[in-house]
């Protein structure tokens, strides 16, 4: 695959500061806009753009199939899962109120485990998509 | 985010006019590769209209996966399937009728609903101050969005979750789950495909 010498430094360039972009609106969602989805695919467009430019195969390097297909149910599984730790603490399911001291800190740790399962669902769901389509060849 | 009430008028009309060229563009194309693009550009647009509304987490999700994700999944596809439309064979009689009917029931539902923008709107009754004032009774965190989405309403979010969760297992089975009865083995294992 010959692609142009400008398109692969430039990638190479903007990679890591949509990384960023993407932990930035992760862990700023308090604060700013954006959250878990919007960062899971920010990252995710990270990876596909590296897959468009660099090929398919180096993107496994990064983000093997195994990850993100795990990615997929771990997601939930985190959301999900905060909500049983908090029903064993004797609150409702997703109540964060015991997570931490004070109702603030509580909350806010409920909201960033929360964010994060949101985030590894999200960006793996349209990473192995992407992947599955590419994959797929045309028949 | 535009203080002069005018320029926010002038600008949501541009944006709403842009929009609709687009929508027509998109009815008259006939190679999807256009339609593709052009899908893309209208949901930059409508970003762009969501940020004059102020609804900054929205403008965020429709920029990133409707103007990136969708478009490299359908560009994509467009790669396995080719991109040129099949002539029409039947007349486009019923769908137009189907079409009329439907934007028809849609405009009359809109007559039912408060003007746009007025403050006292059912939602701003009751909904909207409960969570503020709670917010700010308990420290909540400043973007009241976060706050609702992964705290007050967090069954919704993970409903949504889940939904991602299905979509993407769903994708998953109809482009990768039959190679185990083929008895062909998955292309990543037994060749790296690197074009796009």
């Amino acid at each position: 695959m010959r692609l142009d010498l400008i398109l692969r430094v430039g990638a190479k360039l903007v990679l890591p500061f949509i990384l960023l972009f993407a932990l930035y609106v992760q862990f700023h969602g308090d604060y700013g806009p954006g959250g878990g989805f919007q960062a899971g695919v920010i990252a995710a467009g990270m990876v596909i753009l590296y897959a468009i430019i660099f090929g398919i195969r180096a993107a496994k390097q990064i983000a093997p199939s195994a990850l993100v297909e795990t990615m997929v149910p771990l997601g939930v599984a985190i959301f999900a899962g905060t909500g049983v730790v908090s029903l064993l603490m004797g609150n409702k399911f997703l109540d964060y109120s015991d997570f931490a001291h004070g109702y603030l800190h509580a909350h806010e740790w409920g909201i960033l485990i929360v964010e994060i399962g949101v985030f590894v669902t999200v960006c793996g769901t349209m990473i192995s998509m992407f992947y599955a389509f590419v994959q797929r060849g045309p028949s | 985010m535009i203080g002069n009430p005018s320029a926010e008028a002038f600008v949501m009309a541009v944006l709403l006019t842009l929009l609709a060229a687009v929508t027509l563009a998109i009815a008259r194309q006939r190679n999807m590769f256009g339609v593709v693009i052009l899908s893309s550009i209208y949901s930059f647009l409508m970003a762009s209209l969501m940020i004059v509304l102020d609804a900054v987490d929205v403008a965020m999700t429709e920029a990133s996966v409707g103007a990136g994700i969708s478009t490299v999944i359908l560009l994509a596809t467009l790669y396995l399937t080719g991109s040129m439309e099949y002539p029409q064979r039947r007349s486009v009689a019923i769908p137009l009728f189907v079409s009329i009917v439907v934007g028809a029931a849609l405009v009359w539902g809109t007559i039912g609903l408060p003007a746009f923008g007025i403050s006292n709107a059912p939602i701003h009754e009751h909904v909207a101050p409960t969570y503020i004032e709670f917010s700010k009774k308990h420290d909540m965190p400043p973007n009241i969005v976060t706050a609702v989405l992964a705290d007050f309403r967090s069954f919704d979010t993970l409903g949504e979750t889940t939904v991602v969760f299905t979509a993407g297992i769903g994708v998953l089975l109809l482009l990768q789950g039959g190679w185990r009865a083929s008895g062909s083995r998955r292309k990543d294992e037994t060749e790296g495909d690197d074009e796009i």
